[in-house]
């Protein structure tokens, strides 16, 4: 039996790990991948007191700082949870169950999808959600981004220098993204915004050798020669699991107060996965560290 | 067994002339989920100690030419090899199990 459960491997959840575990309480991360989003990141330039670092490098610090600490990490998918009242029961993929007196569920957000219907059959033939990553596969390439956030400004900044060129298209007529990236994009003479606009098809065989984008407001359509498409349009909660058991708000993320509790009396919430606004490494840590005093003052009351 | 370190000039001999299938985890120093991979393909390798399966890897940075030959265009890319043809492919990070179950499903 673990005094606690943490189901997830980010910055909310490993900094959560490290807190509980310097509370001495019996501490079990679970996560399928370790790093969450912040791996992506191929430079992290905002986390207090580190100037830059690889995202990756972040994660990897923060996992290896909770197991130093005593906190016992496993590669795991979370598929089943239960209260059993006195504790909780946690289910993985492989079927193994594990015990907690208390959970933290921190596991996060994945990239939303456009929807199209052979999005997925191109998947690594030309469809990325990781622009730090497979950038350099297009080289002297055209490329589209899709999206209007730091994520997409940034996608499309990095494609710049390695495709031939770059569309950046976007649904609104103004970006998110912060100026700066903003102008940056402007000013680079590969690279082409198209504001109000939606991609609806994309063509192609084995590989995508372009993109149907329509105009939002006149229904005008026009087809670009692309060999890959970035999608960046954000994030979504993947929380069916435990939908039955914790309140979720419209957009499926776990309603926390600002204790992190749930409704559940002994589960907490943690980071992106949350209603929390502003998703970010610094914030998720901190709202991690957050849930594991939550976490330790529930368990000392409880006793 | 620790995992086959591949590149341009031995990808022929360890993997395409391989009697057993391999499974090539294509991956690059620039790409974080790569290197968060790395750790659970090592599992995956220890697991499949003494099993009839070979586990590879190849940094597509320093082996253009095989990562090119096979169509890389996102990584990390899981392609199963057996025969010296492509009998299975995934593309993103995997779970362990995932990727155990795949090879299973190639070797029986």
């Amino acid at each position: 039996m673990y005094d606690l459960i943490i189901v997830g491997g980010g910055p909310a959840g490993l900094t959560a790990a490290i807190y509980a575990a310097r509370r001495a309480m019996k501490t079990l991360v679970l996560a399928k991948e370790f790093g969450g989003q912040a791996v992506y990141a191929s430079k992290v330039e905002n986390f207090p007191g580190i100037d830059l670092i690889p995202g990756y490098e972040l994660m990897e610090k923060m996992k290896g700082q909770a197991e130093r600490l005593g906190a016992e990490v496993k590669y795991a998918e979370t598929t089943e949870i239960k209260n059993e009242n006195e504790f909780f029961s946690v289910r993985d993929k492989e079927g193994n169950s594990y015990e907690g007196r208390s959970l933290i569920l921190s596991f996060g957000a994945v990239p939303r999808k456009l929807g199209l219907p052979n999005e997925d059959k191109f998947k690594g033939n030309g469809i990325s959600y990781c622009a730090t990553c497979d950038a350099p596969f297009f080289k002297n390439k055209n490329v589209a981004v899709v999206g209007g956030g730091n994520a997409a400004l940034d996608a499309a900044l990095l494609l710049s220098k390695f495709a031939g060129k770059v569309y950046l298209i976007h649904r609104r007529d103004e970006f998110k993204a912060e100026e700066v990236r903003v102008h940056d994009a402007k000013n680079l003479p590969n690279l082409e915004i198209i504001l109000n606009s939606e991609v609806k098809e994309i063509k192609g065989d084995k590989n995508i050798t372009g993109v149907v984008v329509e105009k939002i407001d006149s229904g005008e359509t026009r087809e670009l020669e692309v060999d890959g498409i970035f999608i960046e349009i954000g994030h979504i909660v993947e929380s069916e699991f435990i939908s039955k058991m914790v309140t979720l708000d419209e957009r499926r993320q776990i309603v926390v107060n600002d204790r992190n509790e749930t409704n559940v009396p002994g589960v907490f919430a943690a980071g992106d996965a949350t209603t929390v606004p502003w998703k970010q490494i610094v914030i998720a840590a901190g709202e991690g560290a957050k849930a594991a005093l939550s976490a330790y003052s529930y368990l000392q009351k409880i006793k | 067994m620790a995992e086959i370190i591949l590149n341009d000039q031995n990808f022929e001999g360890e993997v395409l002339k391989s009697d057993v299938p391999v499974l090539v985890d294509f991956w690059a120093p620039w790409c974080g989920p790569c290197k968060m991979m790395g750790p659970i393909v090592d599992e995956v390798a220890k697991d499949m100690e003494g099993k009839a399966v070979k586990v590879a890897k190849l940094n597509v940075d320093e082996s253009s030419a095989t990562a090119e030959k096979y169509n890389v265009m996102s990584i990390p890319t899981f392609k199963i090899f057996k025969g010296g043809e492509v009998v299975d492919e995934f593309v993103g990070v995997q779970s362990k199990e995932e990727i155990v179950k795949r090879i299973e499903k190639i070797i029986g």
